[in-house]
């Protein structure tokens, strides 16, 4: 497993003078490709503000970060933005899909910032609404799915640019646990059968337990790497 | 990146279709209302002006009396023959003078009878007033000088006593004398003061003053001016006339008035002038509550739209791009609200001024002003919150609530 994603001594302060907080405390945190790596802590750990900077939507106040070996701490807004287009696929806890959208739409929506042509678009969204087994859905609308469906269609709409890297921040946290378990066995489906690279956010040890590497986080430091040998 | 905006433009306004309702319907009421306003307002202006235009422009017509001050004493002198043969041969830049000697009377014809008014004059009165003969002619100077029983009729008479005989050539009776019809006026329609032109009997004034009134007095008379002279000067100098002949001395004022058609018309048209001018503030006014209504509507919907572009720049968007769709997308609305408003405005000018028979005119200019000016509030406030939101951290953008 190759490195993709390096960070070494990464702070992060939110606000100024007294009022300041240090939020990260100097990361170092290795990525590799085709890991499935769960990152815990408790809330106020950290490990919501490295997902941001790991994803390029945020700047670390210090250190460098490292992306398929190119430093990308320093990359302006628009860098960061074409980045994300190329080679980051996000999942979030509240799905953020668009309003009024059916899933094919929003599954497109990547690609049509990337320029494909309609046809390409509806191939590719259409390709990655069957991999999350939402093909039949296609033409429903965001209101018309249930939480475990949207979340589906928000990771059809994560891999079908084919992304290096699947960033996931809390994917199952709107969910109950049956749909979780769902999810959470679509990710390591993809993770094992696609090869994709999968970095998740939790605070819930059954999710976690999915991953192969879970990386602990405790006051802005991480706390500890495991391999975990028993992966569900 | 031009077509990937416009695409998503659209794709946005087909899914939002109530906001988009709403935002296009500040945009028609602010068009519409001041293209309605202006175009009535330029219809009744050039509608006064048609019938001020009808008067004759460059007429005066001169009476007896105190002007609008409340009058003691006795009432002033009427004109007599002289005063109108020296305004003739004394002013200059004059085209037609003509004495009117009036007095009312029943016309009767075989079973059928009107009550009319009797003009006596000459044949210069027609040229005078300009007025037109639908049959037959004028008085011939034999006819004025002998003080024949001819008479021309006004198109009222005609109607009410002939009916659909030819009435040249017929005798009519007025009080004991019998006329002969010689000539026919042309419908001339009520010029808006005076009495009805169509309403009337006209012979020589000599027959009136011998066989009607018998007296000499003129009550007013009439004065056509050549066009290329100042009826301001030419009202001067009658005056300065007609003190003389009526012996007012220096302090005394005018026993008289003169009233200038192109005065009248020139007020009436400052008048219907300033009433454009109300009614373009008012759709100013109009102009700005439709803007305000436009804001709204885009400021309101910023909340949702600013979670819109975090997903989109999340999801690998450049600010750029963002904007520029949400630039297309206010554009588009605004011109679709503006053209709409448009059309709308103008089938309601054309129905309203068939209703109340009023010249159609459109107003480009302001028209154009109106849909810019629209146009550019709904940008203005389309774009500088999607600007605000598209420069947050994607974070925030989504976090926003």
């Amino acid at each position: 497993m190759s490195g993709l994603i390096e960070l070494r001594g990464i702070t992060k302060i939110f606000g100024r003078g007294e009022n300041a907080f240090h939020a990260l405390k100097g990361v170092d945190m290795d990525v590799a490709r085709g890991d499935f790596l769960a990152v815990m802590g408790s809330s106020g750990s950290g490990k919501s503000t490295t997902m941001n900077i790991l994803g390029c939507l945020d700047t670390p106040s210090a250190g460098s970060y490292h992306f398929l070996g190119q430093r990308v701490d320093q990359f302006t807004a628009d860098q960061r933005a074409l980045l994300r287009r190329r080679y980051i696929g996000f999942v979030f806890q509240g799905f953020n899909l668009l309003a009024r959208t059916s899933a094919l739409e929003n599954v497109e929506l990547p690609l049509v910032y990337r320029g494909e042509n309609a046809a390409a678009r509806r191939k590719a969204a259409m390709a990655a609404l069957d991999r999350v087994g939402l093909g039949p859905w296609a033409h429903h609308t965001q209101a018309k799915l249930s939480g475990g469906q949207q979340q589906r269609v928000a990771i059809a709409r994560a891999i079908v640019t084919q992304p290096e890297v699947l960033l996931a921040d809390e994917p199952t946290g709107n969910l109950d646990s049956e749909r979780s378990v769902e999810i959470m066995h679509l990710l390591q489906e993809l993770n094992r059968d696609d090869g994709v690279t999968i970095v998740m956010v939790t605070h819930e040890p059954d999710m976690a337990a999915f991953a192969h590497t879970i990386v602990r986080f405790k006051d802005g430091l991480v706390a500890g790497y495991e391999h975990n040998k028993e992966q569900v | 990146m031009w077509m990937t905006s416009l695409i998503l433009a659209l794709k946005e306004i087909r899914r939002h279709k109530m906001r988009a309702f709403l935002t296009t319907l500040g945009i028609i009421i602010g068009v519409a209302s001041v293209v309605i306003m202006v175009s009535l307002g330029a219809a009744t202006t050039q509608s006064v002006q048609a019938s001020v235009s009808k008067l004759g422009t460059n007429m005066l017509t001169i009476r007896t009396g105190f002007g609008f001050k409340a009058g003691g004493g006795a009432p002033p002198p009427n004109f007599e023959l002289d005063d109108v043969e020296a305004i003739q041969k004394q002013v200059g830049g004059i085209r037609a003078v003509a004495p009117q000697a009036s007095t009312s009377a029943t016309a009767i014809f075989e079973a059928k009878n009107w009550s009319t008014t009797i003009t006596g004059t000459t044949d210069d009165y027609f040229a005078a007033s300009q007025m037109e003969f639908s049959n037959g002619r004028s008085f011939t100077d034999a006819e004025v000088a002998g003080g024949k029983s001819v008479c021309v009729i006004g198109d009222t008479i005609r109607e009410n006593l002939f009916d659909k005989q030819d009435p040249v050539g017929r005798n009519l009776r007025l009080k004991d004398i019998s006329c002969e019809v010689i000539g026919v006026l042309t419908k001339r329609g009520q010029s808006g003061f005076g009495p009805n032109p169509d309403d009337q009997v006209v012979l020589p004034i000599k027959t009136v003053m011998r066989r009607l009134t018998g007296n000499q007095q003129v009550q007013a008379i009439q004065v056509a001016v050549d066009e290329r002279y100042d009826s301001k000067a030419i009202s001067g100098s009658i005056s300065q006339l007609l003190r003389e002949h009526r012996h007012l001395g220096p302090n005394v004022e005018d026993n008289f008035m003169i009233f200038d058609s192109k005065q009248l018309s020139d007020t009436l048209a400052s008048t219907t002038r300033m009433l454009t001018g109300l009614l373009a503030a008012v759709a100013a006014v109009s102009l700005i509550v439709g803007g305000i209504g436009i804001m709204n509507i885009m400021l309101v919907s910023v909340t949702e739209r600013t979670r819109e572009i975090g997903i989109r720049l999340a999801i690998g968007a450049v600010a750029r791009e963002v904007l520029m769709q949400f630039l297309v997308e206010a554009i588009t609305l605004s011109c679709i609200g503006g053209i709409i408003g448009l059309i709308f405005a103008l089938s309601v000018v054309a129905l309203l001024s068939m209703a109340l028979d009023l010249p159609f005119v459109f107003d480009y200019q302001i028209s154009l002003l109106a849909f810019f000016f629209s146009a550019l509030i709904g940008v203005v406030f389309g774009y500088f919150p999607a600007k605000r939101a598209a420069s947050l951290n994607p974070i925030e953008a989504l976090r926003h609530e």
